[in-house]
């Protein structure tokens, strides 16, 4: 539980009755959410309720065939995924997208993609501006990469290393975008006490030092509990519960969603 | 012992991104320099330089070209003979045209050309991935040819439908033509490859080359990080065809001297891709690697009979050629699927420990 | 510009209703080389849907079984037996395709896979060629390349027995992958190798059945194609052509490889004998290439193929 101040009034993102259908199956349907600047929410929901459906449609990657989305008040349902991220949207994905093929430090320096100005002309040349550009990101990913204490595999290939090391890595490569939203997808998955731990500190750190706004998918109660400022539930693609953590818990749809009730 | 890099410490970020970072990497690589550009043409006789030199560098420059395309952005292309086709006919328009230009500019201008061709073959690229794409890349391979058989335009209307490097001068010295040496040749070859690898390397290792990996290794998740797909990649046609366009042009002026379009029909492709599979994907030392491998093959299968003793028919060495080489490539992939370039990293890895065990 | 226009949007057409037995008669050998790419196609299709491999060397398969049935004729082996021991080095190859190929590339990327068959592409042609001697062989399975008159029409008895085998082959395919254990073991082996194999799926096995299968379509192919034009080298660019088909009809659906097939070779035919004497012909070597390029721009899937959704 965590005591923070009023958050101010606009919210950063706002979804209304966002609905997405893949063929016959309807994965979200009529969702409207908000998220305010500084906050950390929690989106919550047993398998297949839509989480990631619904980060994947903030991202742009999937249209919803009727709904709107607004990015710090201005519509923006229809943007491509590489025009959302240029609004200061990043994120991390469920089964761990990094690039294999390079190492942890290149990888985390595709975050900083979209802040690098350039032509290839001069960056063909090396000597110059382009250098001098390409060292200036490099020192601010190494302050990344001392926030999230992975000094030590930085020139590591990244498909060689383990499941944990992996996330924290892609969450380099999302904070390295500066982004204003960020969207984590199940960060925690898979990773034992101590390494869960570190990730809430380092979530929670992006939040304090750098007021970044968080939404994580998360399945674990107890982390839920301990940093989020706000719950949201779905259940089969609709939004069941919004609001504090200690109120979302005691909601008697969620319990049932968990629980396995049967629907009418 | 003496390869190691204790001792040898970073105190800036320059020092570290650089090319060689360590010190007995640099040393090497300025002795082959040196070897390459004072030593060979010294020493090397004119078999060496026009069998097996001049053609491993023309090779490497389009091996170059092709593992940008393939093996840093992923995108796979069996276009290459049309690419270089295209780089050799425009040399040719326009060196003929303008016959008091530079023929490293008409060179480059040709490049030019050949990367409008890559840019507008790789349009579909957006829309079509993997295999798919191959095909396509085969569609600009077979109407490129055909293109270059049918009008005769390109090749001024001889009636032999070849063309033929006109003699050019450079600095007084005769570059291309009959009476151009094989050694000059060389160091012409050798000047314009060794220009385009640092700059493919330049490329690779700073925002190009990281945003043509990430849409090798995951375009979707590329996408969502800001990566523009269509620009990335019609930037890495671009440029790759740049290279073979040039490599093309040289294949003709600086090589065969006269060429028709069976000489970038579909082995070319075929071939080049192969040196940078062997070679390594996504690898610029790889592209020299490969090259050098897939020259030197048929060299050893002429040359080795003689040394042993036996006599071995034309047809026999083509035949033995191809199993040697679809041999190799499936061996490779095997048990080395990143290539020669890989192995010379493990062996470099080996030697930092020599002569301790571990 | 008017006049450019006319040539190739009004006269051709005029041209085709101006003889329509001509017509009919290009339509007819269009449809009979799209067949001809068809069974090519098949053997391809066959092995991706159930191995995920995209064989680039079914062209040479084909060109090699037929290298090999016309050596076996010509040292003296009467036609069945020829057929016979045909059939046997086909499945030993499959054998030594799969020892040496495939189990060492198990689960790799499909690019790798696809890298390696261009590799036993090459192999094969230099082995095949080694092995049987590089001059055209002229195949007679029996069947005379003449032709008979049907409603006024010209129909090649070839090309007649061709299209009736490849229709039973693609019965029998369809029937195998969709009502048999084996073939969905086989789809599913294609879906996954690593879940296939966990739930007891003999994969080697499989594989040595399916690229057998694809040896015998190879036979039939290189029979068809080599009586019809002698068995030579060229045979394997040929095969390239296959790809396009594929890219039309989808690389999983058998219906699809021949229906690609017949529109390749018609559309390849028409465009040929129509418009090439606009720009001089041999636009056969492009047409089918550039027609599939088309087709993956509107439909990235092909005719048939499954609408690939992309997941994150």
């Amino acid at each position: 539980m965590r005591a923070r101040p009023d958050p101010p009034p606009t919210p950063l993102l706002e979804v209304n009755g966002i609905s997405v259908r893949f063929g016959a199956v309807q994965a979200l349907e009529g969702v409207s959410l908000e998220i305010r600047r500084g906050e950390i929410v929690a989106i919550i929901g047993p398998n297949g309720a839509g989480k990631t459906t619904l980060l994947n449609v903030v991202s742009g990657f999937y249209q919803p065939y009727e709904g709107q989305i607004l990015f710090e008040g201005r519509d923006r349902t229809q943007l491509r995924p590489y025009d959302v991220a240029a609004l200061g949207v990043a994120r991390t994905f469920q089964n761990v997208a990094l690039f294999k093929g390079m190492s942890v430090l290149d990888n985390i320096m595709t975050g900083r993609l979209l802040k690098m100005r350039g032509s290839f002309l001069l960056e063909a040349l090396y000597w110059g501006p382009a250098m001098k550009q390409e060292l200036a990101h490099r020192e601010f990913v190494e302050r990344i990469i001392d926030f999230l204490e992975i000094q030590a595999i930085r020139k590591a290939s990244a498909g060689k290393l383990p499941y944990g090391l992996q996330k924290r890595v892609e969450l380099a490569r999302a904070l390295a975008a500066e982004p204003k939203l960020l969207l984590l997808d199940e960060p925690m998955a898979g990773m034992n006490v101590e390494e869960k731990e570190d990730m809430c500190r380092f979530i929670l750190g992006v939040n304090d030092e750098f007021g970044t706004t968080i939404a994580l998918i998360e399945h674990d109660m107890s982390v839920v509990m301990d940093i989020s400022d706000r719950v949201i539930a779905l259940d089969y693609g609709r939004k069941i519960a919004d609001g504090r953590p200690d109120e979302v818990r005691a909601d008697q749809g969620v319990i049932d969603a968990y629980l396995g009730v049967a629907h009418a | 012992m003496i390869y190691r890099e204790a001792g040898q410490f970073k105190s800036t970020y320059a020092s570290d991104q650089a090319v060689f970072p360590i010190l007995q990497d640099r040393v090497i690589a300025g002795l082959v320099l040196v070897a390459a550009v004072i030593a060979v043409p010294l020493v090397a006789n004119e078999y060496w330089l026009q069998a097996v030199l001049i053609p491993f560098l023309i090779y490497a420059l389009a091996a170059l070209g092709l593992n940008l395309l393939t093996g840093y952005a992923g995108q796979v292309s069996l276009g290459t003979g049309g690419f270089m086709a295209v780089g050799a006919y425009a040399a040719f328009k326009i060196t003929s045209a303008f016959p008091g230009l530079n023929i490293v500019v008409a060179f480059l201008l040709a490049g030019l050309a050949a990367a409008l061709v890559g840019v507008l073959f790789g349009i579909p690229s957006l829309r079509i991935k993997g295999f798919y794409l191959a095909v396509a890349t085969l569609a600009a391979q077979f109407f490129l040819i055909w293109l270059f058989n049918k009008v005769a335009w390109f090749t001024n209307y001889a009636s032999s439908g070849t063309i033929t490097a006109p003699p050019r001068r450079m600095l007084g010295i005769m570059v291309t033509g009959p009476e151009a040496t094989a050694p000059v040749r060389y160091l012409v070859a050798l000047g314009l490859v060794a220009l385009f690898a640092v700059i493919a390397k330049n490329l690779v290792r700073g925002r190009v080359g990281r945003s043509w990996m990430a849409i090798r290794d995951r375009d979707i998740a590329a996408e969502i990080i800001g990566v523009r797909p269509l620009r990335t990649k019609l930037l890495a046609f671009a440029i790759s065809s740049f290279f073979c366009g040039v490599a093309g042009a040289e294949y003709v002026f600086l090589y065969l001297g006269s060429a028709e379009t069976l000489a970038f029909d579909i082995n070319v492709s075929f071939l080049v891709l192969f040196m940078v599979i062997i070679g390594g994907l996504g690898s610029v030392l790889g592209s020299f690697l490969g090259a050098a491998f897939i020259v030197m093959v048929p060299i050893l299968l002429t040359n080795a009979p003689h040394l042993l003793g036996l006599a071995m028919p034309v047809a026999l060495q083509k035949q033995i050629e191809l199993m040697v080489f679809g041999g190799l490539i499936v061996a490779f992939l095997i048990v080395e699927p990143h290539g020669l370039a890989r192995l010379w990293q493990v062996a470099k890895d080996k030697l930092r420990l020599w002569p301790f065990p571990y | 510009m008017l006049d450019l226009l006319h040539a190739v949007l009004v006269a051709p057409f005029k041209d085709m209703a101006g003889s329509p037995t001509f017509l009919v008669e290009v339509l007819i050998g269009g449809l009979a080389a799209g067949l001809m790419y068809s069974l090519v196609a098949l053997g391809f299709v066959l092995i991706y849907k159930a191995s995920g491999v995209f064989n680039f060397a079914q062209g040479v398969m084909v060109l090699f079984a037929a290298l090999t049935l016309v050596g076996l004729i010509e040292r003296g082996a009467p036609l069945v037996v020829a057929l016979v021991l045909t059939t046997a080095v086909m499945v030993a190859l499959a054998f030594a395709i799969e020892r040496v190929v495939l189990r060492p590339l198990v689960n790799q990327e499909q690019i790798i896979l696809f890298m390696a068959t261009i590799g036993l592409n090459f192999f094969l042609e230099g082995f095949g060629e080694f092995a049987w001697g590089s001059d055209v062989k002229k195949l007679d399975v029996g069947i005379p390349d003449t032709s008979f008159m049907v409603w006024g029409v010209q129909v090649n008895r070839l090309e007649l027995t061709a299209a009736i085998t490849a229709a039973v082959l693609v019965a029998i395919m369809a029937v195998f992958f969709q009502r048999t254990r084996v073939g969905r073991a086989l789809r599913a082996v294609a879906d996954d190798h690593e879940a296939a194999l966990s739930i007891g799926i003999p994969l080697n096995t499989i594989w040595i059945v399916v690229w057998s299968v694809a040896g015998l379509v190879a036979i039939v192919a290189g029979i068809m194609w080599g009586a019809k034009s002698g068995v030579q080298f060229s045979l394997s660019l040929i095969a390239l052509k296959a790809l396009p088909v594929l890219i039309l009809g989808g690389f999983t659906s058998v219906p699809g490889a021949i229906v690609g097939g017949l529109i390749i070779g018609t559309g390849e035919k028409l465009a040929e004998v129509y418009w090439g004497p606009l720009v001089g012909g041999a636009i056969e070597n492009w047409f089918a290439y550039m027609l599939a390029l088309a087709f993956l721009l509107v439909r990235p899937q092909g005719l048939f193929g499954e609408k690939i959704i992309e997941r994150v």
